[in-house]
């Protein structure tokens, strides 16, 4: 299996939630989860709201700019990235290339 | 379960001030009964003796009161719960219900029909057992012939797609050829391997002297899982869980009593571990008397070791209090005959000298040592006669 490395990561790709990890909001936490075999990461609000616009379909400047539209912020590119280095790291996603 | 958090701290524990967390796992064992015959097994030593399982409609509505408070990982396990036959039933509720579900099986009875069921029901984790890499070893451990059938599982499982974890629980027999269990899971395309260290509660405990390994054993097993860590790392993910026995501080039991685990029994008993009907004291809750609710926030049993009231010195006021909570309840009632007592896993423990003479015991090889009792196989007529003993845990 790949790693994207982490100098080239590029925003054009289409990032979704990796096999065995499943992302869901859960009530009673009042936060956003990953879960995976026996274990669970709960995610803070910036990790949340990255990972829950992971769809398999948006690309990750589409992500970008709808959390720049929906938080009124701009310049927020370079903490996605960074988040997404993470998460690849992790192997919390996958990305691919558009299609 | 892994708990792990981004950027923020989460306090998983509950400071005996305010309302605990929800049970976040949930496991249910859905019966007693089982194939094998493990001399490690943890279910109660008196297994035979408890009867009555639950039926379809109680666990039911176990999984909907359990997942209403937030519980989110469900673990369908026992025994071999693959000898329920509304396992299917439960598990397609539970994903209904939204649970990230996980079954925990030997393998026996996982036919390539009922693995397609499963995953039609929701199934998200299958954790398969092993117990060794070699078919004697394997077949002699749990006292069956079931190598060949495991290996076979493993496919099916893989070419229905559903994740699987491995389980070999460890121990002085087969730590030696640590490196062929690992092997083994990269060639069966596990996700993940769990070498778990075995520890001593129930079968485990009575077959302990066999089952200890000395620490040379252990550093080597360590250094091969590390290699094969970095090596196989984008492959393969093993966990390596140590006998707490070489420690000198005791594990965070359960992350905390009444924290994040709720284990329901063959018979609906609701525990806060698999052992703790082993303890002293009021009988534990039922979900046929109760519900989750009830059980979880306000039952005595599961209200017991909350906090740090209960503690005896030197927890009490240890600076450390907070990282492990005294250790485990079972095992200080089991070694220092007091579930409020320090676990004796910990060197503060006035009692730390009966694990250090099992730690001392397992130094001595195979053929020196002299053992008192027989390996024994966990069944109904060793469980019996075990209980006329009064062997309790």
């Amino acid at each position: 299996m790949s790693t994207d490395s982490v100098a080239s990561i590029d925003t054009q790709h289409v990032a979704a939630i990796a096999k065995p990890y499943r992302l869901q909001f859960e009530q009673a936490q009042d936060s956003w989860v990953l879960l995976y075999p026996e274990g669970m990461v709960k995610l803070n609000g910036p990790a949340g709201e990255i990972l829950k616009r992971m769809d398999g379909l948006k690309n990750i400047d589409s992500v970008v700019d709808e959390l720049e539209t929906a938080f009124e912020q701009k310049g927020l590119r370079k903490d996605v990235v960074s988040f997404i280095e993470i998460a690849l790291q992790k192997r919390w996603i996958t990305l691919s290339s558009p299609k | 379960m892994e708990i792990s958090t981004v950027a923020s701290e989460q306090n998983s524990h509950s400071d005996g001030q305010s309302k605990p967390g929800p049970p976040l796992w949930l496991l249910c064992e859905l019966t007693y009964r089982c194939p094998l015959h493990c001399v490690f097994c943890y279910n109660p030593v008196n297994f035979d003796s408890v009867n009555n399982e639950l039926d379809t409609e109680g666990w039911l509505r176990v999984l909907n009161q359990s997942r209403a408070l937030g519980s989110v990982q469900c673990g369908f396990s026992g025994g071999e719960p693959l000898l329920r036959d509304d396992l299917e039933e439960l598990v397609a509720e539970a994903h209904k219900l939204g649970f990230y579900t996980n079954l925990l099986t030997s393998g026996v009875g996982l036919t390539d029909a009922r693995t397609s069921d499963l995953k039609e029901a929701g199934l998200d984790h299958i954790q398969l057992s092993f117990q060794d890499s070699t078919k004697e070893l394997n077949d002699f451990l749990s006292h069956t012939k079931t190598f060949d059938l495991k290996h076979k599982v493993a496919k099916t499982i893989s070419n229905h797609d559903i994740p699987m974890v491995l389980n070999c629980v460890i121990h002085r027999m087969n730590i030696d050829y640590i490196e062929n269990i690992i092997e083994m899971a990269i060639d069966l395309g596990a996700e993940c391997l769990e070498l778990a260290n075995t520890q001593f509660y129930s079968w485990a405990k009575v077959n302990q002297e066999h089952l200890l390994p000395s620490r040379a054993q252990l550093v080597r097993a360590e250094k091969i899982t590390n290699e094969y860590r970095d090596k196989y790392a984008d492959k393969l993910r093993i966990i390596f869980v140590v006998p707490d026995y070489y420690e000198t501080r005791p594990k965070k039991c359960m992350n905390g009593w009444g924290n994040v685990f709720l284990t329901i029994s063959p018979d609906g008993t609701a525990l806060p571990c698999h052992t703790a009907s082993m303890l002293p004291g009021p009988a534990f809750p039922s979900v046929a008397d109760h519900s989750i609710e009830h059980i979880w926030y306000y039952s005595e049993g599961f209200n017991r070791f909350r906090g740090d009231a209960w503690m005896k010195e030197p927890c009490r006021t240890c600076p450390e209090k907070e990282n492990d909570l005294g250790g485990c309840r079972c095992q200080a009632y089991m070694l220092a005959g007091d579930p409020n007592a320090a676990d004796p896993v910990c060197d503060k423990s006035s009692e730390h000298h009966k694990v250090q003479d099992a730690v001392a015991k397992a130094q001595l090889s195979a053929t020196v040592q002299a053992t008192e009792h027989p390996l024994v196989f966990r069944d109904a007529k060793s469980s019996k006669k075990l209980e006329k003993e009064g062997v309790v845990f």
